[in-house]
């Protein structure tokens, strides 16, 4: 029984289109399950390896400038940066986690935050390369519907979740594991920590490069401040981890189906859209005091709160 | 042409001595909830830009001078740094999770509302304060009539400058001679034996989350009638102050000094040698340069030499 749910999930997407679904209900539903890849992407490193990561924004705008650059500069299909992101992403977590991983704790975060920074400043300046603030814009959309979109994009999805699933279940997820729990003992027991620590770097870092490049062939539009967004990228990606639950395999997808959801809903009252921020902060705050392992994590509090399970 | 190019030099170092001194400001606040509190906190610069917005109201509404509203801005920050310690961090601490970093995460979600909130109150809209001494300066020359190189300080900057170093000396003073400073250091040095020893850890931490933020605002304060003021201006503060951190030794006073006046000179030095959009990437730069070569720091620096004798 415990084995069919993923099948189950993504047999249900996979005809969900085919129902006839509106515009609008599409895009909110790729959005949803692209936020949910960078959500895994994070999990790996954030959730099992313990590294929390303010600087996802980093990988996912190189990722999608990866894509752009390709388009922009050696005029390919900017499809082709899907793979090429993989590399090239993998090659910049590599040098990055060089100088990150050095750190722990609060400082690692802080030192993701500020490699997010600069490389948003970087792509503002460096005009030549990248455009500048105007951004790389692709002339010409692949497809005017969503649909290929959504199977593209549904496709990476489950090829993320089986990845990081056959991971954690395996001897690396053990270290993973054993590292967030505590370093200096996963060390002492012959963990390569820093080796390990890389490896679930480059791992997060190039599937969230894979959805930046996604995002470009989706959106067709980047610019420095979209794609290197602290607030709108790197954040938003902690919240759906920690408000769906760190370190479960589904939480992920429950946060990103909550946060896409809430985010479309409050922006589209008049009055409160403009405070879209302060909500999502109090949300934060409360998730952390009341359910600090995430609505999946958390799951039998929450039954047990409403009076679903009987207190043992 | 070489007093030519000696002047800007000069000029640059000047201007990078002055704004030094305001990030030390910012610096030791953060450094102090750091050492005491081994949290960072990630709503630093947010608590900062309240602070601007108090002093711009103050001085918009009452005519109150910004350097006047530094006896306003800064109690009334350090309630609402004790507010956030009590009611919201301390909670958080008592809860157990997965991710130890939970509490910087909440410290962001602070940041996040404050931010926001100020945009929804005062709109996103770019301020300065037209306080009426904004671009006056001292001149070399007018005292100094046969000087051969041109240079000029900036009224506000030096003002702010000297208060900076004002309070930064009432701190010291206050760390290092009074009990209470004592026992905020013993705390951060080590918070079981400081219990032993009958502080009252709990109060010391609340306290000192309180002088962090009353610095940061006092730092406000003088950051108003030099520079502009907007909601999202936090995010860059905050990373300033932490930059700083790291430069000067984490929860090391002395080094968050000389950080702040390393990062300041080293900031306008890339603004006047690189282009004024880069100087973000020469404050990262450092960053990454101090990670690699110097982890501990200035402090250890410091230290080392300390020992050698």
């Amino acid at each position: 029984m415990k084995r069919y749910p993923p099948f189950v999930a993504l047999a249900v997407l996979a005809v969900l289109p085919l129902v006839g679904l509106s515009t609008y209900t599409m895009h909110v539903l790729i959005l949803v399950i692209m936020w949910a890849v960078i959500g895994m992407a994070w999990n790996l490193l954030g959730g099992y390896c313990g590294q929390v990561s303010f600087g996802h924004a980093a990988f996912f705008g190189v990722g999608a400038y990866t894509a752009g650059i390709l388009y922009s500069k050696f005029d390919w299909s900017p499809w082709w940066g899907i793979p090429l992101s993989i590399a090239v992403v993998s090659v910049f977590s590599l040098v990055l986690g060089f100088i990150v991983l050095r750190l722990r704790g609060p400082f690692f975060a802080l030192a993701t935050l500020a490699s997010g920074e600069i490389m948003r400043v970087t792509a503002e300046n460096w005009v030549d390369f990248t455009g500048g603030t105007l951004g790389i814009l692709v002339q010409k959309r692949t497809w005017v519907g969503k649909t290929w979109y959504y199977y593209i994009i549904l496709l990476i999805a489950a090829g993320t979740f089986l990845l990081v699933k056959k991971l954690i279940e395996s001897k690396l997820g053990y270290y993973f594991v054993a590292i967030r729990e505590d370093q200096d003992a996963a060390e002492s027991l012959g963990i390569h920590t820093t080796l390990y620590k890389t490896v679930a770097l480059c791992l997060s870092g190039a599937l969230t490069g894979v959805a930046g490049a996604f995002y470009l062939n989706y959106m067709g539009y980047i610019d420095p401040f979209v794609v290197f967004g602290l607030h709108d990228i790197s954040i938003v990606t902690i919240m759906i981890v920690m408000v769906g639950g760190v370190a479960t395999y589904w939480g992920p997808f429950v946060g990103a189906v909550i946060m896409v959801l809430l985010a479309e809903w409050i922006r589209s009252i008049p009055g409160l859209g403009a405070a879209y921020q302060t909500l999502f902060g109090i949300l934060l705050i409360v998730i952390i005091i009341f359910l600090p392992n995430g609505i999946v994590g958390d799951f039998p509090k929450i039954k047990r709160l409403l009076g679903l399970q009987r207190t043992s | 042409m070489t007093s030519a190019l000696l002047e800007v030099l000069l000029q640059t170092l000047i201007s990078g001595i002055l704004l030094g001194g305001l990030y030390a400001l910012i610096g030791i606040g953060m450094t102090l909830i750091m050492g005491v509190m081994k949290i960072i906190n990630l709503a630093h610069g947010e608590l900062m830009m309240v602070a601007m917005y108090v002093a711009y109201w103050m001085f918009v509404l009452f005519h109150i001078d910004p350097y006047l509203s530094v006896l306003i801005a800064t109690p009334l920050l350090f309630f609402l740094g004790v507010g956030i310690q009590k009611f919201l961090i301390n909670p958080v601490l008592k809860v157990d999770s997965i991710l130890p970093e939970n509490q910087v995460i909440l410290t962001v979600g602070i940041g996040m509302v404050l931010a926001n909130l100020a945009t929804i109150f005062f709109t996103a809209d770019y301020r300065s304060t037209p306080v009426n001494y904004a671009t006056s300066a001292w001149y070399l020359s007018d005292y100094w009539r046969s000087s051969p190189i041109e240079l000029s300080l900036s009224v506000p900057w030096t003002v702010s400058f000297g208060f900076a170093l004002f309070i930064t000396v009432a701190l010291w003073f206050f760390l290092t001679k009074t009990d209470a400073g004592k026992s905020i250091r013993a705390t951060a040095q080590d918070m079981e034996t400081a219990l032993l020893m009958g502080v009252n850890v709990k109060l010391m931490r609340v306290v000192t989350f309180g002088i962090g933020s009353g610095l940061v605002g006092a730092a406000g304060c003088l950051f108003i009638p030099i520079y502009y003021l907007f909601p999202s201006l936090g995010g860059q503060f905050t990373l300033i102050a932490f930059v700083i951190t790291i430069l000067g030794g984490l929860g090391s006073t002395v080094g968050a000094i000389l950080g702040g006046l390393i990062l300041g000179i080293f900031e306008s030095m890339t603004a006047t040698y690189v282009g004024m959009g880069w100087a973000p990437v020469g404050r990262f730069a450092i960053f990454i340069a101090c990670l690699i070569f110097l982890p501990g720091g200035v402090a250890s620096l410091l230290r080392r030499k300390r020992l050698g004798k």
